[in-house]
């Protein structure tokens, strides 16, 4: 299902009378609110889990509201949602000496930077809203762009907190791409293509018999690869043991000091959505994406849609464990793991994987 | 074109921040990330101590002395009532003894257990805080059988405790030190080794002995710099003679001596030898007694002065009391250990970063009620 296929499904149904550009606008419509559905969702879904997590590994019970209606319901199920309702009605305080239309315009920027990388997504065989052929590098460039909205809150906030959280993020986001980057390269270079779904495929059968075929199986760089890339995605999306640009305990709350309610929400959800799609791109470029892990058994579209997310939310569960695991890096050390320890391995580990494709393939 | 210049940024941390440990403000100036110069503001939770205590009598500065350093109430009152008894010569029951050096090491406990586990939560550790202050909760169970209260207790009065043990007070404090003493090791997984935290903490803000020394840091603060002083040991008041424990000094295992990481380390280290004491203590404890039997009617101490000390979890806790044989002293003046430790923050700090600041300063274990008094 491709935004595509729901212009023909426009054009050919009683609607048919909006003609090619009305077709095009609704299918964009209607897909930019599924993708914010699922935005949303999961941030709502994570928001609890997140809880219920720490709280297990914390010796404690977490939400545990009863009973219906304002009441966050059985264990708490609908804490995030009585949440996310009191931030919608929650006062919108912008600080008299903030940059009005730059306060305003950081929280969108930032979300948009997650939001349109959604759309290239595979979240099966069939089902994914722009097949493009340059799919992976497409996702990263535009995640790269919420940077951008990080460095405006910090900077129209005109706080010395926000400030330090801002220029803090900003190197870092920006370190840690490129061991990303260039871990991802190592994949792309064996499949000889960035589109997503030709990645997806090159990972089908098995290897050694019984392991399936993903990448992180296929040859030791490979493996080393995802690991590389996982670090540097748990640090662009700024969480524990990386989560210096909002260290509490430092910077009180980092780039977002001075949002409240709406706004606020916003970073909230494009963090969960930044981690969604850190996760993604590890699950189809490692982890096989949509196909199932035990070769033919279980697969098919809906299936693969259900292999996909559990892929994600696995290593969202991992982000998780990491958080409430360990203490944070400093700024500096921070730096070192990027330049010192994991662009160097990446390097190696291209090169690795070049000469393990010639001695092997 | 206007004259381009740069100048240091002056942060002001506090004194509403996650990591003061209270209401503590520190001026910074940074340059970047880097702090220069570091000045203190102390004084947002001053209540007049040392002047309210010349308005009331003997007895009623006792729940004052708990309001002081309210994370160890009880050392700070065992501090306190040895000063008077000095002062009255009161002869103490040994079950009296006995049941003060339980409670004092408790606490102690409960004490170094806060301690660590905000010092992980400043440096980004939020697990190991929730671990420590569920176990901190079974000490405070104890207490609140023993005298009612979960913080500021008011249980050793001059000459005697305001209340007996209760029945099961002794088995379950067996149980609980069982309890206890594995966890300690489970902290030392989750956080002591951890390489992040070996990280953030070996080789920062390291306060050597001389420095130390000359600025009158004590406690865990100095015995974190290798100096083995501790006045239970070096000086045994109450009945710290007749236990058998080590004092566990900063030897620089990950770093130099001195550093973040040994201060947390001797802290890690006392709970062990807490438990010791306590296990002792409930050993030799004669099961009969009235704690009440000494305490005098009428407190009349008379003319003159007396400095007493005692080992709070944060050093060495002073009261020097001037009497003119009225039921109210003269003058009365506290030496707090942690406004000491937190005299030094500024000398052992500049250079560092600000998350390192914070390190530093939660490595110091300060309580802000104690500093401002």
């Amino acid at each position: 299902m491709t935004i595509s296929w729901l212009i023909d499904w426009v054009n050919n149904s009683w609607l048919g009378f909006l003609g090619d550009p009305g077709a095009f606008i609704l299918a964009i419509i209607v897909s930019g609110l599924a993708i914010f559905g699922l935005v949303a969702v999961h941030a709502i879904v994570a928001v609890y889990v997140e809880r219920k997590v720490s709280a297990f590994m914390q010796d404690r019970i977490g939400p545990m509201g009863q009973g219906p209606g304002l009441h966050a319901g059985k264990w708490g199920v609908l804490q995030t949602v009585a949440d996310a309702l009191k931030l919608l009605v929650k006062e919108d305080i912008i600080p008299a000496a903030a940059d009005r239309k730059l306060f305003i315009m950081a929280p969108f920027i930032l979300f948009l930077g997650a939001f349109i990388g959604f759309i290239a997504l595979p979240f099966s065989e069939t089902l994914s809203l722009v097949n493009f052929n340059v799919g992976l590098f497409y996702i990263l460039a535009v995640s790269s762009f919420g940077i951008v909205g990080l460095i405006l809150a910090g900077w129209a906030s005109n706080n010395k907190w926000s400030l330090y959280g801002a220029m803090r993020s900003a190197a870092q986001i920006i370190s840690y791409e490129i061991p990303a980057a260039i871990s991802l390269i190592a994949v792309v270079m064996l499949v000889g293509s960035l589109n997503m779904q030709d990645i997806t495929r090159a990972q089908t059968g098995t290897v050694l018999g019984f392991l399936p075929n993903w990448f992180i199986f296929q040859n030791p760089f490979t493996f080393l690869a995802f690991f590389i890339y996982f670090i540097a995605g748990v640090a662009e999306t700024n969480r524990t043991p990386f989560d210096i640009p909002e260290a509490e305990s430092e910077l009180v709350a980092g780039f977002h000091t001075e949002y409240s309610g709406m706004r606020w929400a916003f970073f909230f959800l494009s963090e969960y959505a930044n981690m969604f799609i850190v996760c993604a791109i590890a699950t189809v470029v490692f982890l096989g994406g949509w196909q199932s892990p035990f070769g033919e058994f279980l697969s098919g579209p809906s299936w693969g849609l259900l292999w996909f997310m559990g892929k994600i939310i696995f290593l969202v569960l991992v982000m998780m464990w990491f958080r409430w695991t360990f203490p944070r890096l400093r700024v500096d050390q921070l730096m070192n793991v990027s330049w010192k320890f994991l662009l160097p391995i990446s390097f190696f580990n291209l090169f690795g994987v070049g000469i393990w494709e010639l001695l092997t393939g | 074109m206007g004259v381009r210049q740069t100048e240091e940024m002056v942060l002001n941390i506090g004194p509403q921040h996650p990591s003061t440990h209270g209401v503590l403000r520190l001026k910074v100036k940074t340059d970047g990330e880097i702090v220069t110069a570091i000045i203190p503001v102390i004084g947002y939770l001053h209540r007049c101590f040392e002047k309210h205590c010349e308005n009331i009598t003997y007895e009623q500065i006792i729940p004052y002395v708990d309001r002081c350093d309210y994370i160890a109430s009880m050392n700070n009152d065992f501090g306190y009532v040895l000063a008077m008894e000095d002062m009255l010569a009161i002869e103490v029951p040994e079950k009296v003894q006995y049941i003060r050096v339980i409670m004092a090491e408790m606490n102690r406990i409960a004490s170094h257990l806060l301690a660590l586990g905000t010092f992980g939560l400043d440096v980004g550790a939020f697990t190991p805080f929730l671990y420590m202050f569920r176990d901190r909760e079974r000490i405070l169970d104890l207490f609140e059988l023993t005298c009612g209260a979960r913080l500021l207790y008011n249980y050793m009065w001059i000459g005697g405790l305001s209340h007996d043990i209760p029945l099961g007070f002794v088995e379950k404090t067996y149980e609980f030190l069982d309890y206890f003493l594995p966890h300690v090791d489970e902290y030392n997984n989750l956080l002591t080794f951890n390489k992040i935290f070996i990280e953030r903490t070996a080789d920062v803000g390291i306060l050597t002995p001389e420095v130390a020394i000359n600025y009158g840091v004590t406690g865990p603060n100095l015995r974190g710099s290798g100096v083995k002083w501790d006045l239970r040991k070096d000086e045994p008041y109450s009945i710290y003679d007749r236990f058998d424990f080590e004092i566990p000094v900063g030897t620089g295992i990950k770093g130099s001596v001195g550093d973040c990481w040994d201060r947390y380390w001797v802290r890690a280290e006392e709970m062990r030898e807490s438990v010791k004491i306590i296990r002792q203590a409930l050993d030799q404890m004669p099961r009969d007694g009235d704690v009440r039997g000494a305490v005098p009617r009428r407190i009349r101490p008379p003319k003159g002065a007396i400095y007493s000390r005692s080992e709070t979890p944060r050093g060495e806790l002073g009261f020097y009391i001037i009497s003119d044989g009225k039921p109210k002293p003269t003058r009365m003046k506290m030496r707090s250990p942690a406004f000491t430790a937190l005299s030094v923050l500024s000398e052992i700090s500049q250079g560092w970063m600000i998350s390192d600041v914070l390190a530093i300063l939660g490595s110091l274990d300060i309580v802000l009620g104690e500093i401002d008094r």
